[in-house]
Parts: structure tokens; C-alpha cells; sequence
């Protein structure tokens, strides 16, 4: 038996060794600054693969912050800096000699607002393929249907996949991203949010479709809802203000959180009236 | 709520109503009145004559203004060719690439600046740059002149579609994987396009009316040509002079021709509008 395991806390051990899934992703003392405010503060996390991990934590703890780092979004914009290491199959992708091309094909991101682009729902889907693949025309439509599968929206679309994406509903529209994001085949999706801007019904279809998606993709996802969370997670990293306050299995973390941090936040969720105070900024603030 | 309460606002709601209408039909009230005269002073001339005849001599009888629509015709959509895509890369610039850089921010202040730049003083720097020259006017220096007009309303439009683009479009789209330039030229076009074309539009509407910079670029021909390096005649120009002149039959078509002048104003605004509205439908 591999010793490693046997350092996890005792309540822990149980979980990580019935599943002990392989590594996908990892941090190694991730610091992440906005200008020169440290919003992720030195992280060491690990990802398995072809699980859904949660992060979870009050607004502005760093938790989408996090997210962004493992595509380099944040890359955008000139000001923002992560440092450490995150190592995606045991390579570094903040090296600068990874190439972002491969990063984002390999590494899908679906935002808290739908955004189709202004195209045809299949032109949505068959977008980012065009930039890295060479396909045929009969290639590329099986390729498109399988995203729009994949995404559960095939059906509610088969007939009309000329039609604007922007007619399509909200939920349908958050489908058609995520059609859209695993239309590359990535290895690992980021979910940022989701469902917040979604109705109950079309939150409820995307939580089932996370269970389906993550037989093929290493997930993550950051909400802000905590029954979500126990939901749809195999395990949930909890932050709070820039720190990796506890990561296990969901199970251990609901019901038997090793951190008193962990377990002020969770019963009450973000309903909590504390959870509003820890706004970096607020917090800064007081004296 | 107490009645009397409710009474009040009831009552200062009608006062509102009553001021907001008034102004409104105050407002239209000098468009009509502009478009009326110049309709029954200009009612004369306004036959095909003014559109398949020349500008007729002093004193003479007759005659349209051909040559001038034409001119001004080539020179407005001379100017626009000029003008819209050194303003649409710039806007371009400053919405996706500047980010709240010095260079972006004072590109824009000095753009604000030439927005509101008084047009005679664009034409007395065409006049300098490119008449002064050439030792002529021209067809050509008109063109430019109206360009220089045209490019801080393109480049202001532009900015500012592009910023009205979601963030998250940009970064689904480079989630992707795609590179910026095409990110840019495939998606955000694409969304900020019917505002895009609306403020060149406008530009046109613009250009379409100005006197002063023509004054010193192109000047007025009373015949008809094709040459871009000679003198050219346009619209308000032609109007300007036949209003200051003392005869009758130079005035009614100086009136016909701002009636056209208006109507094609008008027209402009009317389809920019109606592509804004148009997309607003199949947004919501």
C-alpha cells in the first residue's frame, strides 16, 4: 500500500482509498494577485480525474480566481499574475513555454452567464473545432451532434441547428455552451457558476447532465449554492479569503468538516449574513 | 396610502406628462416647420429637371443640380471609404487592445477632442495640407476633408459597441482557444455590427449637410465632372451660393435642394434607426 495515503486525516482515509482516483490537476503553492492584492494565497490542491470537485466559499473568497488560472483566462488582462505551479498530466501550463492553444483545447470553460455567439447554433458548436481541426463537412456535422448530445440538447435543436443561438432559452443556451466547450474534447471543463442565472428547472437538467458529463471530463465547478455542491460533487474544496481552508471528499467535508472555519460556513450557507462580511475588500477595511 | 396622498402624485404625474409631451412636440415642431419651408419655397424647382440638369448660369432660367448631388454624392462615400475603417481598426484599438493604457486613454480624449473639432477648422487644415499643395482644389481634398469628420464618429462608435460586447463572449470565445485578432474579427464584429453600421450611418448623415470644410477643399464647379483633382461641385455649397446670389431661380433651387438635403438626412437617420431597433428585437 502506498504510504501517502495513510497521512490524509483518519476520517478521510476511508473515501480516498475505496476511490483514489489518479491526479489530473494540480496546484503547487498557487499564488494568484490582482495588481497587487493577493486574492489566492499559496494553494496546494489536487484535482482527480474524471470527478466532479467543487469550490466553495463565500463571495470574493478566490474561488472563480482559482478557476481562472487552470485555462489562464485571466492571461486577458495585463495586470492580473498567478506564480507557483499547476501541473496538468505532470506539466507546468503557467510555464510560459506552454502553448495556450493546446492549454484551452485541452482545458474547456463554461461561464455563469450564457453567451452564444452571435452565429447559428451549429456554427456555435463548430466554431472552435474550425480553429484546431481540419474536418469534412459529413465529419464535421457528426462532431457537432455529438457535443449537442453530449450537451443533452440534440433533441430539443436537431431541427432547427440553422437557427440563431441567441433565440434559444436561457437554459438551452447554457447547454449550447457547454456543447460548445466539449465540442473540443477537452480533458477537464471549468464551470464557473453555471446555473446562478438559470430558472430551477434548467438547473436541475444541468446537474444531471454534470453527473453524465464527468464519466468523459475531469470537472470543476464553483458555486455558490451549497445543496449544489453536495449534489453534484465528488469532492469540495472550501476557501475563504485567498486560503485552502479544507479539500476532501463532499461526503467528509458536509458532514464532518476537520476545520470550525468549514463548518460556520456550511450549514448556513451563503444565507449566512457572516459570508457577506468576508469580502476581501470589507475586510481590509476594518480596522 | 391616504387619498390625498395618492391625489398629489396623480397630480404631478399629469404635470410630468404634460412637460414631457410639450417638449416633445416642441422639438418636432421646428423639424416640420423646417420641412415645410423648405418644401413650399423650394416646391417650384422640385421637378426631374433638378436631378438630370445642370447648375444653370446667373440669371438664367431653369437648370438643376446635377453636378452638385454627384459631387456631393463621390465625396460623402469618398469620405466614408476613407474615414470608416481607419475609424473602425481604432476603435478596434481602444476597446480591445488599449485596456486603460495611457496611449488608449489619451487617444481617446484627443478623439473626443476632434469629435467636436469646429468643421471650418478641419477644412482649413485640408486646405493646408492637401489644397495648399496641390495648388488647386479639388474633388479629392473635399473627400478628405469630410473623412476627418468622419473618423472620430466612427472611432467613438466603434469604442463603444465593442465595450458593450459582454466580457464573457470575449473569454468564451478565447476559452476556445482562438487568438485575439480572430476572436475580434469573428465574434465581437459580429455582435457589435448593427452599432458599427449605425454610427457610419450617422457619419454620412453628417458629412452629407457640411458646408465649411468643403468650402476649403473642394469649392463649387458649375459644371459637371468626374475628376477627383479638380474642383467639384456639392450640395451645400451650391446651396450657400445660390441663397447669397439675388436671383429668384437661384433661390428655389437652393430651397429644393435643402429639401432633398433634409429628406436624405431624414432617411439616413430613419434606417439607422431602424437597424438599431431591429436588433434590440432579436436580442430580447
Amino acid at each position: 500500500m502506498n504510504d501517502a495515503r495513510l497521512t490524509l486525516a483518519p476520517h478521510a482515509r476511508d473515501t480516498a482509498l475505496a476511490a483514489a482516483p489518479p491526479v489530473k490537476v494540480s496546484a503547487r503553492g498557487l499564488n494568484f494577485w490582482y495588481d497587487k492584492f493577493l486574492a489566492v494565497k499559496n494553494i496546494d490542491l489536487d484535482i482527480p480525474e474524471k470527478r466532479v470537485t467543487a469550490l466553495i466559499g463565500p463571495s470574493g473568497c478566490g474561488k472563480s480566481t482559482l478557476l481562472r488560472v487552470f485555462n489562464r483566462i485571466y492571461a486577458l488582462y495585463p495586470k492580473q499574475e498567478a506564480k507557483g505551479e499547476v501541473l496538468l498530466d505532470g506539466e507546468n501550463i503557467l510555464d510560459a513555454k506552454y502553448p495556450m492553444n493546446r492549454l484551452r483545447s485541452k482545458v474547456g470553460m463554461v461561464f455563469q452567464k450564457p453567451v452564444p455567439f452571435p452565429m447559428t447554433i451549429f456554427e456555435n458548436v463548430a466554431y472552435g473545432i474550425r480553429h484546431h481541426e481540419r474536418l469534412s463537412k459529413p465529419e464535421m456535422e457528426s462532431r457537432v451532434e455529438q457535443a449537442l448530445r453530449q450537451a443533452a440538447l440534440w433533441d430539443e435543436v436537431k431541427d432547427k441547428l440553422k437557427d440563431s443561438g441567441l433565440g434559444l432559452s436561457g437554459g438551452q443556451q447554457q447547454r449550447l455552451c457547454i456543447a460548445r466547450a466539449v465540442a473540443l474534447k477537452p480533458d477537464v471543463l471549468l464551470l464557473d457558476e453555471p446555473t446562478s442565472a438559470l430558472d430551477p428547472i434548467s438547473t436541475s437538467r444541468i446537474e444531471q447532465l454534470i453527473e453524465e458529463l464527468k464519466q468523459t471530463f475531469t470537472i470543476m465547478i464553483v458555486t455558490h449554492n451549497m445543496q449544489q455542491a453536495a449534489r453534484v460533487s465528488d469532492y469540495t474544496a472550501f476557501m475563504y479569503l485567498g486560503d485552502m481552508i479544507e479539500h476532501g471528499a463532499t461526503e467528509q467535508i458536509f458532514s464532518n468538516p476537520a476545520k470550525q472555519q468549514t463548518e460556520d460556513y456550511i450549514p448556513a450557507g451563503s444565507a449566512d449574513p457572516r459570508a457577506l462580511q468576508c469580502h476581501p475588500k470589507w475586510h481590509r477595511a476594518r480596522p | 396610502m391616504s387619498a390625498s396622498l395618492y391625489r398629489t402624485r396623480a397630480v404631478k404625474n399629469l404635470a410630468a406628462q404634460v412637460l414631457a409631451v410639450f417638449a416633445a412636440v416642441f422639438g418636432m415642431f421646428w423639424l416640420v416647420w423646417i420641412m415645410w419651408t423648405t418644401l413650399r419655397m423650394g416646391i417650384s424647382s422640385l421637378d426631374w429637371a433638378l436631378f438630370s440638369e445642370m447648375t444653370p448660369p446667373p440669371g438664367a432660367e431653369g437648370g438643376g443640380m446635377l453636378n452638385a448631388f454627384f459631387g456631393s454624392a463621390v465625396m460623402s462615400l469618398l469620405g466614408i471609404l476613407l474615414g470608416a475603417p481607419i475609424g473602425v481598426l481604432a476603435g478596434t484599438y481602444l476597446a480591445e487592445y488599449s485596456s486603460k493604457s495611457w496611449l488608449g486613454e489619451t487617444v481617446r480624449f484627443v478623439n473626443d477632442i476632434l469629435l467636436s473639432a469646429p468643421s471650418i477648422v478641419l477644412g482649413l487644415f485640408v486646405y493646408t495640407l492637401v489644397v495648399a499643395q496641390m495648388g488647386h482644389f479639388s474633388g479629392l481634398a473635399g473627400a478628405i476633408a469630410l473623412a476627418f469628420i468622419v473618423l472620430p464618429v466612427v472611432v467613438r462608435t466603434t469604442d463603444e459597441m465593442l465595450r458593450l460586447v459582454p466580457t464573457q463572449m470575449r473569454e468564451a470565445a478565447l476559452s476556445l482557444g482562438v487568438p485575439q485578432w480572430k476572436v475580434t474579427m469573428q465574434v465581437l464584429y459580429r455582435s457589435a455590427l448593427p452599432g458599427i453600421v449605425t454610427g457610419i450611418l450617422l457619419a454620412l448623415a453628417r458629412i452629407s449637410g457640411e458646408t465649411a470644410p468643403l468650402l476649403f477643399s473642394a469649392l463649387n464647379n458649375q459644371y459637371w465632372t468626374t475628376d477627383l483633382l479638380s474642383p467639384m461641385a456639392n450640395v451645400p455649397v451650391v446651396i450657400f451660393q445660390y441663397a447669397m446670389s439675388p436671383y429668384e431661380n437661384w433661390h428655389s433651387l437652393a430651397w429644393a435642394a435643402a429639401f432633398v438635403l433634409t429628406m436624405f438626412v431624414l432617411l439616413v437617420s430613419l434606417v439607422a434607426r431602424a437597424i438599431v431597433l431591429r436588433n434590440k428585437m432579436t436580442h430580447d
